[in-house]
C-alpha cells in the first residue's frame, strides 16, 4: 500500500504515480481539502481509497480502476468514465458521472442536479436523492435512485434507463413512467447488488424516452 | 426589374428568396436547417489592401531571399507544442457530417502541406488519425465519442465554446445522416435527429473553464496544447477570459465560418464579421501581454492567400480553413451541376449539408456517393490549395519586405471603406483617419 | 466570473479570529479570480449613529485635511485609513452625512453605509488585498469576500464587489447576468445611481429598490428570481447576518457548511476545508431559487 500525502506530493505527482500503478497495486490518497482533479486519467485495476473532501472531476475519465471516495465530491465526479469503479461514501456535487461511457459509480448520499447529464452507457447508483435537470439527454447506461429525484427527471432522455424509488418531482420533456419487465428487474437486481444497496427491486419504478423526439413532428413544436 | 416584363419591380424587403422562405415556413411547420456559411455580404477582407513596396520599403527576391511560414502553436504551457510549415491549418469538421472519405482527404492533404487538421462533433477515426500527420482533438458539449485514449493520441486537444456560425447553438446531425457507424461513434440510435447541446455538461463559465483545463491537462501529462474556440461575438472578453482560464491557443471562428447544419436565422443574424474579430482578438491579447505568447488563429471565410496575408498582418499567427478545405475537396463543382439541379440547388449554390445527399460525395453517408470522392484525390487537391494558399502569403509578405510571415503588421494596410477601417482599425485609403479611433 | 466566500460567527468566543479565518478562505478563490478582491467586514457597531466607508481612486489623497473637513461638521467619532479607504464613525444621521459628502467630496466613492459594514475593494492579486488591508487581523461578527475576473467589464476598484445595496447590506455575485442594461436604465429611472457598467453593481441596485419599496430581504430575492435573467449565485450580507440564493438553472457552483461556531458558502469546498471543524460541519449545496440564512438573535 503506497500513501500519498497531499500536504506533501503535488496533484501532479499523485496523478503520476497513480497513472503509472498497475493492476492490483494499493494507494490512499490523504489530505485532500477539496483538491481537484485528484485521480484522473488511470488506466489500470489499481485500488485508490481518498480519504477527505474531494473538489471538481475526481476520478475524471476512469479506466478500470477501483477508486473509493471517504468524503464529498465536488462536481464532475468521474465525468467521462470508461470503466472501472468509483464509490462515494459521502455526497456528490453537480453533473456526477457526465458523459460516461462505461463503469460504475456508486453514490452513498446524495447526488445534486445534472447527475448523470448526457450519459453514454454508464451505470449509475444513489443511495439517496437526486438534484433536478438529472439525467439530462442521457444516451444508454441506467441511472438508480433509491432515494427522490428533484425537477425534469430525464429530461430529453435517448435510450437511458431510469429506476426510482422515492418520488420524482417532476419529469422532463419526453420523459415517462415505464412498465417494469423480467429484464428491467433482473438488470436493476444486478445493479442493487453490485452497488450494495439492500432495496427490493419491487419498490422501483421505470422511467424512460416517449421516443417523440426522435425526429421533428410539428405537432409537438410545444416541447422545444 | 425583370428581364421578361420590364415593368415588375422586385422588393428589396420582399425578393423571391424571402417569399419562397416564408411559404416553406407555413408549408412545414419547421425553421430552415442549412450548412454553409453566412452568404449575405458583409465587410470581408476584401475590403483591406496592402500598401507593398515603395521608395522607402524593399521588397525581397523570390526564391532567393527567404520569407519564412513556419508556426508554433501552444508553447504557452505544454511539453509538445504543435510545429507546422506554413499557418493555414484544417478546421474542425465531423465525421457524421462529413464521410469518411472526405475526412481521410482533409488528413492526407494536411499531411502533405505540413499543417493540422481537427476532428469535430463525433469523435476520431482511426482513418483520420492514421492519416493526418498532426491532429487537433476537439473537445465539445456534445462529447460524442470522448476517450481518454484518443485523447493521449491526439496531437492537441481544442475546448469548443462555440463556432461562428452559430455562437451559443451545439452541433446538428438529421437522421439521414445518423448511419450505423455514425450511431455507434455518438452512442445514439440509429436514424433519429440529434439533438444539440450548446453547453459544456460539466462546467459552466471561465472559473469552471480553468478547472476542466486542468483536469485535461493532468490526464495527459501536461503534454499537448489546449485550444479554446469560440465563435466570434464579445470577442475581447472572450479572449481575455480564455487566456485567464489556461490556455495556451485561442480560435476565434468569424460569422462567415461553415457549419453542416443549423437554423438558418442562426447563421444569418448572429456573430460578427471574421474582420473585427480578428483585431478585437489580436488587442485583448496585447493588453494582456499576451500576443504570440497565446497564440492565435482565426477561421470564417478564408479564401485566398491574400486573406491569410491580411489575417496575420492584423495580428494571429494562424488561420483555419474549413468551407475552402471542402470546395477544394470538390464541393460546389461545375461536374456536378446537373445533380444539383436535380435536388434544387445548382452548382456554386449549393448549401443543403444537412440533406445528405450530396453529388460530390462530400458531406454524406450514403456510401455510393461517398465512394465518389477518392481520398488520395482529394488529398491532392487540398494540399495543392493550401500550396497555393502559402505561396500567395509568401508574395504579399515578401512585396511587404517581410522575411516572415509573422512580421506583417497592420500598418501595411490600408481601407478601402468606412466600414472596413472601423473594423480592422487600419486607415481609409488616402487618409489617416479610422473611424472610431483617432476620437472620432 | 468568480469566488466567494461568507463566514458567520456563531460563537461569540470566535469573534476576534474572523479575519484569521475568512482570509484563507479568500485566498484559496484567487485562481476563480485573480483580478481583484474585495471584502465586507460587520463590526465595531455605531448604533447611535451611523458608519461609512470611503475610498479614493488618488493615492496620494490627503486623509488629514479630509478628517478635519469632517470634523469640524459631525460628530466624529473614529477615522480610520486603511490603503486608499478610511472607515468614518459619527454620531449623526446617515442622509446628512451621504448628502454632505457627495457635495463636497465627491471624488470619494462611498463603499459603504450603516451602523455596522464596512467595505473594502482592492484591485490586483487576492494576495496582496489580503495583506494590503490586514484581513487576517480584523474581528466582527460576519464577513463576505470576492474574488473577481472580469466577464465584461473593466478591471477598476469601483467593479470590484462587494456592491453596497444599502445601509448595512451588500451583495456578492458568482456568474453572468444576461438582461442587466435594460434593468439598469429602469431602475435609474426608479432613481437608483450607479458607478459603472457591471451586471453585479445592477442586481446590488435591483435588490436596494425592491427594499426601499417596501420588501423584506426574502421577498426581494424572490422578485430578483422573476426580474433577473442569467447565471447566479448571490450572498448577500445583512447587518444581523447573511443569506444565499442561487438561481433556477443552478449551474454557478455553491456549497454551504456549518458547524456550532459557524455558518460558512463559497463557491469550492476547498474554501470551507480551511476552517477548523470543517471535516465534521454538515455540508450541503444550496437548492435553486432557495433563500438561505443565519441571523444573531
Amino acid at each position: 500500500m503506497t500513501a500519498i500525502n497531499l500536504n506533501e506530493s503535488s496533484v501532479r505527482e499523485l496523478n503520476e504515480k497513480l497513472q503509472s500503478g498497475s493492476s492490483g497495486d494499493q494507494f490512499s490518497v490523504n489530505n485532500t481539502v477539496g483538491k481537484h482533479a485528484l485521480s484522473v486519467g488511470l488506466t489500470s485495476e489499481v485500488n485508490v481509497v481518498i480519504n477527505g473532501h474531494v473538489g471538481y472531476y475526481c476520478a475524471g475519465m476512469n479506466q478500470q480502476a477501483n477508486i473509493v471516495i471517504n468524503g464529498n465530491a465536488g462536481p464532475g465526479l468521474a465525468e467521462n468514465m470508461m470503466s472501472g469503479e468509483v464509490r462515494v461514501t459521502g455526497n456528490a456535487s453537480q453533473y456526477a458521472a457526465a458523459t460516461a461511457h462505461g463503469g460504475l459509480l456508486v453514490i452513498e448520499g446524495d447526488a445534486s442536479s445534472r447527475c448523470g447529464i448526457s450519459m453514454k452507457g454508464v451505470n449509475i447508483v444513489v443511495g439517496g436523492n437526486i438534484g433536478h435537470m438529472s439525467a439530462f439527454m442521457a444516451q444508454s447506461g441506467c441511472l438508480v435512485v433509491c432515494g427522490d429525484a428533484g425537477d425534469a427527471l430525464g429530461d430529453s432522455v435517448y435510450e437511458a434507463k431510469i429506476y426510482v424509488r422515492g418520488e420524482v418531482k417532476s419529469l422532463g420533456t419526453d420523459c415517462i413512467e415505464k412498465e417494469m419487465r423480467d429484464e428491467h428487474k433482473k438488470e436493476l437486481k444486478e445493479l442493487l447488488t453490485q452497488s450494495n444497496m439492500s432495496y427490493k427491486v419491487e419498490d422501483f419504478r421505470r422511467y424512460g424516452s416517449a421516443r417523440k423526439l426522435y425526429n421533428f413532428d410539428i405537432d409537438q413544436v410545444d416541447e422545444y | 426589374m425583370s428581364k421578361d416584363n420590364p415593368t415588375l419591380i422586385e422588393s428589396a424587403t420582399f425578393p423571391r428568396h424571402v417569399i419562397a422562405e416564408i411559404q416553406r415556413a407555413a408549408k412545414t411547420g419547421i425553421y430552415d436547417i442549412r450548412g454553409f456559411g453566412a452568404k449575405r455580404d458583409i465587410p470581408t477582407f476584401d475590403d483591406l489592401v496592402f500598401l507593398g513596396a515603395s521608395t522607402s520599403r524593399y521588397p525581397l527576391e523570390g526564391y532567393r531571399e527567404k520569407c519564412t511560414t513556419e508556426v508554433v502553436l501552444g508553447n504557452r504551457f505544454a511539453k509538445n507544442p504543435i510545429h507546422l510549415k506554413t499557418p493555414v491549418t484544417i478546421a474542425g469538421m465531423s465525421f457524421g457530417s462529413l464521410s469518411a472519405q472526405a475526412k481521410e482527404s482533409l488528413g492526407r492533404g494536411a499531411t502533405l502541406a505540413g499543417t493540422s487538421t481537427t476532428t469535430g462533433d463525433g469523435g476520431m477515426t482511426p482513418e483520420e488519425r492514421g492519416h493526418s500527420k498532426t491532429l487537433i482533438y476537439q473537445y465539445l458539449p456534445s462529447r460524442y465519442g470522448m476517450n481518454p485514449d484518443d485523447l493521449r493520441r491526439a496531437d492537441a486537444i481544442e475546448i469548443v465554446l462555440g463556432q461562428g456560425a452559430k455562437p451559443g447553438g451545439g452541433g446538428m446531425l438529421l437522421g439521414q445522416k445518423i448511419s450505423p457507424r455514425v450511431a455507434q461513434m455518438r452512442n445514439l440510435p440509429e436514424g433519429i435527429d440529434q439533438r444539440s447541446a450548446c453547453r459544456h455538461p460539466d462546467w459552466t463559465g471561465p472559473d469552471d473553464l480553468e478547472i476542466k483545463i486542468q483536469e485535461l491537462r493532468e490526464i495527459t501529462n501536461w503534454e499537448k496544447p489546449i485550444y479554446v474556440k469560440v465563435g466570434a461575438t464579445r470577442v475581447f472578453y472572450d479572449v481575455t477570459l480564455a487566456v485567464k482560464a489556461g490556455a495556451d491557443v485561442v480560435v476565434v471562428d468569424g460569422m462567415q465560418g461553415g457549419t453542416a447544419a443549423t437554423q438558418d436565422v442562426f447563421i444569418e443574424h448572429v456573430g460578427i464579421p471574421t474582420l473585427p474579430a480578428v483585431r478585437m482578438a489580436v488587442e485583448a491579447l496585447q493588453e494582456m501581454d499576451m500576443h504570440r505568447k497565446v497564440q492565435l488563429i482565426v477561421s470564417g471565410g478564408i479564401r485566398s492567400g491574400a486573406d491569410v496575408a491580411k489575417a496575420l498582418a492584423l495580428g494571429a499567427d494562424a488561420v483555419s480553413i474549413g468551407t475552402a478545405a471542402l470546395i477544394a475537396l470538390g464541393d460546389q463543382s461545375p461536374e456536378f451541376d446537373d445533380e444539383y439541379k436535380a435536388i434544387g440547388s445548382a452548382a456554386g449554390f449549393w448549401d443543403d449539408y444537412q440533406a445528405g445527399n450530396d453529388p460530390a460525395g462530400i458531406t454524406t453517408q450514403d456510401p455510393e456517393l461517398a465512394k465518389r470522392l477518392d481520398p488520395i484525390l482529394g488529398g491532392r487537391r487540398l494540399a495543392n490549395y493550401i500550396n497555393v494558399l502559402t505561396l500567395e502569403l509568401q508574395t504579399l509578405a515578401r512585396a511587404c519586405g517581410k522575411s516572415h510571415v509573422h512580421n506583417l503588421e497592420p500598418e501595411d494596410m490600408v481601407a478601402l471603406t468606412m466600414e472596413a477601417a472601423a473594423m480592422a482599425g487600419v486607415p481609409l485609403a488616402g487618409t489617416s483617419w479610422i473611424p472610431g479611433k483617432n476620437g472620432m | 466570473m468568480c469566488g466567494i466566500v461568507g463566514l458567520f460567527i456563531k460563537n461569540p468566543a470566535l469573534e476576534s479570529q474572523l479575519g484569521a479565518l475568512v482570509a484563507p478562505m479568500l485566498s484559496e478563490m484567487t485562481e476563480r479570480g485573480p483580478d481583484s478582491a474585495g471584502m465586507a467586514v460587520y463590526r465595531d457597531p455605531n448604533d447611535k449613529g451611523c458608519k461609512v466607508t470611503v475610498l479614493s481612486q488618488k493615492l496620494d489623497f490627503d486623509w488629514a485635511s479630509f478628517e478635519k473637513s469632517v470634523n469640524s461638521n459631525f460628530f466624529l467619532k473614529k477615522f480610520t485609513v486603511t490603503q486608499n479607504h478610511a472607515v468614518l464613525s459619527l454620531d449623526n444621521s446617515l442622509n446628512e452625512v451621504e448628502e454632505w459628502l457627495a457635495l463636497n467630496w465627491s471624488d470619494l466613492s462611498v463603499t459603504s453605509a450603516g451602523t455596522n459594514i464596512e467595505i473594502f475593494k482592492g484591485k490586483g492579486n487576492p494576495a496582496d488585498f489580503i495583506e494590503q488591508f490586514d484581513i487576517k487581523n480584523m474581528t466582527g461578527t460576519h464577513a463576505l469576500g470576492h474574488t473577481r475576473m472580469a466577464t465584461e467589464s473593466a478591471i477598476t476598484t469601483e467593479h470590484s464587489h462587494p456592491f453596497s445595496t444599502g445601509q448595512d447590506l451588500c451583495l456578492v455575485h458568482n456568474g453572468s447576468l444576461s438582461n442587466h442594461n435594460r434593468l439598469r436604465e429602469t431602475l435609474k429611472r426608479a432613481g437608483v445611481q450607479f458607478k459603472t457598467d457591471n451586471d453585479s453593481e445592477v442586481a446590488a441596485g435591483y435588490l436596494s429598490w425592491r427594499l426601499s419599496e417596501g420588501d423584506d430581504l426574502d421577498e426581494a430575492l424572490n422578485h430578483a428570481i422573476e426580474d433577473l435573467d442569467g447565471f447566479y449565485t448571490f450572498a448577500i450580507g445583512t447587518k444581523d447576518g447573511f443569506a444565499v440564493m442561487r438561481d433556477p438553472i443552478g449551474c454557478k457552483p455553491a456549497i454551504m457548511a456549518e458547524t456550532d461556531d459557524w455558518a460558512a458558502m463559497s463557491s469550492e469546498y476547498r474554501a470551507i476545508a480551511t476552517l477548523p471543524g470543517a471535516e465534521n460541519a454538515r455540508i450541503w449545496e444550496p437548492e435553486p431559487t432557495q433563500i438561505y440564512s443565519w441571523k444573531r438573535s
